[in-house]
């Protein structure tokens, strides 16, 4: 004998046999879902720190020689982005056999420049290294918890892996 | 579909775990930029504005501040030696230990006693070095100064370097820090290299 259904439980049972069951792919879309949307949280909030402060460029061995022999080389980008309190460091590392001139700061071979930066703001400096003899650094404010940290992780992945 | 989102979320796992390392490093020690490893500071042969010759081995054991620029300057020169003015008020005792240098890069005006009169006007210890075009020049390129003269319709002006570079008791070139610091970069920086 079957028992009697109210009459709202018998409504859900013939909806839950009238649709279609998930399939196994769309549960496995749906869990990668969740687990971007929190990893895409996680990286809004956490905290950035690197290993180090330094962003270091080097100048290579033989720079000046290859110039000199009239090739144009672009050793250096001409802007280099840093962010207070994250990469707020600026590390040029001369392994060329002869000065190299950033700015007022004459490297010399073997010899390296670390410059700290604490206001944000463009900087241009004068750079021997340059085919343009210029170089800008553009130092950004530390990005706020939130969509600009996740903005800073993304286009730090962008540049890391582009 | 599924393996292009599981790529997208490796690459954005592992830039998290990149930038989230628990041994971030301490501030860098001096806040002007540091050469590593230190060379020793160019000799200088120059005119004192005291009157005698002017050598940084006059100066082995103390720290000195030494800056380019010229008397008729209106814009960075005042600004940055009443920086460096400021910087030894705030030392206290420890502003016997620090000599600023003011080297010129305009020896057709800047004579001995021309700098004196102007130096005075922010700090009496600071000396002024003044020489030949040629020897102010070659200290230049020692230290990687540039300087040019710039025509005005009342006579010229020196567009110059300005940052400030640092030598220890020892003689060797420390650091250089860029024009703009505060007096308190100054002194943070003095106290550091004393205590060395």
């Amino acid at each position: 004998m079957t028992p009697e259904l109210h009459p709202t439980q018998r409504a859900a049972a013939l909806g839950t046999r009238g649709r279609a069951r998930p399939t196994r792919e769309a549960w496995v879309s749906a869990v990668l879902l969740l687990f971007v949307l929190g990893v895409l949280m996680w990286a809004s909030l956490a905290p950035i720190e690197l290993a180090s402060r330094d962003e270091l460029f080097e100048i290579p061995h033989g720079t000046w020689a290859r110039r000199m022999a009239g090739e144009k080389l672009e050793i250096l980008p001409d802007t280099i982005r840093l962010t207070l309190g994250i990469n707020d460091v600026l590390l040029l590392r001369n392994a060329d056999d002869v000065p190299q001139a950033f700015g007022p700061a004459l490297v010399m071979p073997g010899q390296s420049f670390r410059l700290p930066f604490a206001t944000a703001s463009t900087y241009s400096f004068a750079c021997s290294a340059h085919a343009s003899g210029q170089l800008n650094v553009i130092v950004e404010p530390s990005p706020a918890r939130g969509w600009e940290t996740l903005r800073w992780r993304l286009r730090n992945l962008a540049s890391r892996t582009g | 579909m599924t393996r292009a989102a599981a790529l997208l979320l490796g690459l954005l796992l592992a830039s998290v775990a990149a930038t989230t390392s628990a041994g971030a490093s301490a501030a860098p020690a001096l806040k002007a930029g540091v050469f590593e490893p230190p060379r020793t500071a160019p000799e200088l042969s120059l005119r004192g504005s005291d009157g005698a010759e002017l050598t940084l081995a006059r100066y082995r054991g103390k720290v000195v501040l030494m800056s380019f620029g010229f008397t008729n300057c209106a814009a960075v020169c005042p600004i940055t030696l009443a920086t460096l003015a400021e910087a030894r008020r705030n030392l206290g005792n420890a502003a016997d230990a620090v000599q600023v240098i003011f080297v010129t890069v305009d020896p057709e005006r800047d004579d001995a006693a021309r700098m004196k009169a102007y130096l005075a006007a922010f700090d009496a210890s600071f000396v002024g070095a003044t020489g030949t075009p040629e020897a102010l020049a070659a200290v230049r390129g020692n230290y990687g100064v540039t300087a040019r003269k710039h025509i005005t319709t009342d006579g010229y002006v020196m567009d110059h370097s300005s940052s400030i570079y640092l030598i220890d008791r020892t003689g060797k070139l420390r650091a250089l820090m860029p024009y703009g610091r505060s007096a308190g970069d100054f002194v943070h920086d003095v106290k550091l290299l004393l205590a060395q």
